[in-house]
């Protein structure tokens, strides 16, 4: 067993049945390692988001196996893999989904919170580091409507590594912003994977963010290509 | 699972939809307030009526009836045993209406545990006299104290002390009797005896239970001045009155006392079986009303739970996203439902408490109920209990099947929707 896999899957396959039977994951096989920064990129429909889904361990309808740190969490309890997510896994979305109710710095504390590993305090403090390297320290007090999408994706962003996963998951983050916010967003992916060997996986119809990544797959009708 | 946390995500909810929530809550805390108004008014009329009525009777009393004798002397013939007899014209046999006996009765009574106290009394027709004019009436010999300490007939001594009566030669008379003969406290009363013995008493007081026919003719004195008046001996009781700690075990205690002392007995229950009805069917009409408003609010905050879940998808589907569980969202649902029901039940209560002093105060006067000047309420905490714990109970339930919808909602729908 190598040490160094974070993410693995074995003969994944999903289905949807309505309003047909029909497969959208056939037998996907595909290994992540640790410090990679991968990204996912296919034709519209392809099934880039479904597979991340699975991947996520929010959909687990499927058919194969999924490992996290060669840990098989296929068939795991709902509430086991709540742990999982909080624990292992950051997410970036397209949209930036930020709690409404909460201002800047407790939506990058929650998770956190949720884990309980550290005091508030401490917390507080980690989240103001993750929001200071991505620039956003003095927006830390604004409520999520008072931000623009770029920052409200910084947000996401420190969200998603306040509790240091072992993996951050993005399903098209930059899919909304322009270029220079791309760019930025980009930017802090690399950095994140350079200083602090964060494993990155990532959905993109960006080209131009892909090729900037150290691994593509490309993905066709449900099947990994490359 | 860190609850400290899941509150204060459902407080955040609500702050958020700060309007719903409040309307939900004041749907509770109007269920709570009627509830507890209306059940402190209807216990304290029920109160009202038991104190006029019921707690004047004694839960079981032991006195001779008049009536035939049950062995007749054909029924001692050896010839006729086993025949039919057919007897005419029985006459009732005064066997007197002493209670045989009657210190030995007393002093066994005072001994059972069952018992609170004894209020032994010697009740005889008299005529009350005042100049030309001559009253039949009724006159009470009792035993101050324990007639005090299980009737509390001080509440209907309109002016004057019951303590008084442990003069020599005193009464208290009812209004009724005072009005028609122009006699008030301090005037010498003259009374005749059925068997025509005469006294002169002094007017202590003035009685007044509110029931005309009982004002009309009751008179109270001491047990001793009964007896000098009746002619008889400090052993004759005609009535021996008991109150029981358990009421309801009355009908039984009295057939076993009818058993024990050979005399008649009578309970409470049969003796006012129509006013116990009343109490119940009001009792029961207050509760219904007060769970069918409870059930209405029940239904707002159901209503208002399901709209905040559609309106917090987005919220839900993050939390689960990032490490909740179906579990923690379903508490965070409940919470909301809980700090609803808590804090409208809590303002029901103040108001409920509030509406009560206010009926409390509005004037009732009726010629029937002379000793009554507002409406009664009962402020009985545990109908405040009964309150909170119906308001807890109605919102956890309303709130358990939004909850567990919300428990329920797949996160990817979700994101995948956008
Ligand atoms: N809930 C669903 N029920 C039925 N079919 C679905 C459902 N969700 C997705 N699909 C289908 O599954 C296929 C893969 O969808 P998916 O969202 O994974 O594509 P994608 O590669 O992410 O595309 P895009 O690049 O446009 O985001 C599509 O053909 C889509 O129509
Ligand atoms: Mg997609």
């Amino acid at each position: 067993m190598e040490n160094n896999v974070i993410l693995e899957t074995k003969g994944l396959s999903k289905y949807f049945y309505d309003p047909v039977k029909f497969q959208v994951l056939k037998e996907i096989e595909m290994r992540i390692n640790y410090g990679e920064f991968v990204s996912i990129v296919g034709k519209s429909g392809c099934g880039k988001s479904t597979l991340l889904y699975l991947l996520s361990t929010m959909d687990t309808a499927y058919d194969g196996q999924i490992y996290i740190h060669n840990q098989l969490v296929t068939g795991k309890t709902d509430r086991e893999l709540a742990l999982i997510r909080n624990e292992k896994i950051g997410f970036v979305f397209q949209f930036h989904y930020l709690l409404a109710e909460y201002n800047v710095l407790k939506n990058v504390m929650l998770p956190g919170m949720k884990l309980g590993k550290y005091s508030d305090q401490e917390l507080e403090n980690r989240a103001m580091k993750h929001l200071k390297t991505l620039d956003m320290e003095d927006q830390a007090l604004k409520m999520p409507n008072q931000l623009s999408g770029g920052q409200k994706q910084r947000v996401a962003i420190a969200r998603a590594l306040i509790n240091d996963p072992l993996i951050i998951m993005g399903d098209e983050p930059t899919g909304n912003l322009d270029k220079k916010n791309s760019d930025l967003v980009f930017d802090i992916f690399n950095r994140l994977t350079q200083e602090e060997n964060q494993t990155l996986l990532v959905v993109t119809h960006d080209t131009d963010f892909a090729n900037r990544t150290t691994r593509i797959i490309t993905m066709e009708d449900g099947k990994i290509i490359s | 699972m860190n609850f400290k946390l899941i509150l204060n995500i459902a407080f955040h909810l609500l702050q958020a939809r700060l309007k719903q929530t409040i309307v939900a809550a004041v749907g509770v805390t109007f269920s709570i307030a009627m509830f507890i108004a209306l059940v402190s008014f209807m216990n304290g009329l029920n109160d009202l009526l038991d104190g006029l009525m019921l707690n004047r009777t004694p839960h079981v009393l032991l006195y001779n009836e008049i009536k035939p004798s049950e062995n007749q002397p054909i029924f001692l013939s050896k010839e006729f045993k086993n025949k039919t007899n057919f007897i005419r014209s029985i006459k009732p046999k005064d066997i007197g209406k002493s209670i045989y006996n009657s210190k030995t009765i007393i002093a066994v009574l005072k001994k059972d545990t069952r018992v609170i106290d004894v209020a032994p009394k010697v009740t005889s027709p008299v005529f009350f006299n005042s100049g030309t004019i001559e009253i039949s009436g009724v006159i009470n010999g009792i035993d101050v104290l324990s007639e005090e300490k299980l009737f509390k007939i001080s509440d209907y001594i309109v002016d004057g002390n019951v303590t008084d009566l442990l003069q020599n030669n005193s009464i208290i008379i009812g209004k009724g009797l005072s009005d028609k003969m122009l006699l008030s406290k301090g005037d010498i009363i003259k009374i005749t005896t059925s068997k025509g013995n005469l006294a002169s008493l002094k007017i202590v007081g003035i009685s007044e239970i509110g029931i005309a026919e009982i004002d009309n003719v009751m008179s109270y004195t001491s047990l001793a001045t009964a007896q000098k008046i009746v002619g008889e001996s400090t052993n004759y009781i005609t009535d021996i009155q008991i109150n029981l700690y358990d009421r309801t075990s009355a009908p039984a205690v009295a057939k076993e006392f009818r058993n024990t002392f050979n005399l008649d007995t009578i309970d409470y229950q049969t003796a006012n079986s129509q006013f116990e009805t009343g109490s119940t069917v009001r009792s029961i009409i207050s509760y219904a009303v007060g769970v069918v408003l409870l059930i209405v609010a029940g239904f707002g905050i159901y209503n208002i739970l399901n709209m905040m879940i559609y309106e917090k998808m987005d919220s839900i589907a993050i939390l689960k996203a990032t490490g909740f569980s179906g579990n923690d969202v379903q508490w965070i649902f409940i919470s909301l439902s809980i700090i609803i029901g808590l804090a409208g039940g809590l303002f029901g209560l103040l108001f409920g408490y509030i509406f009560s002093s206010i009926i409390d105060i509005i004037p009732f006067e009726t010629a029937s109920l002379p000793t009554v000047k507002t409406y009664p309420i009962n402020y009985n905490p545990l109908y405040y209990g009964i309150g909170i714990t119906f308001a807890l109970f109605t919102t956890t339930i309303a709130g358990l099947f939004p909850a567990l919808k919300a428990s329920k909602i797949d996160p990817v729908e979700i994101i995948r929707g956008k």
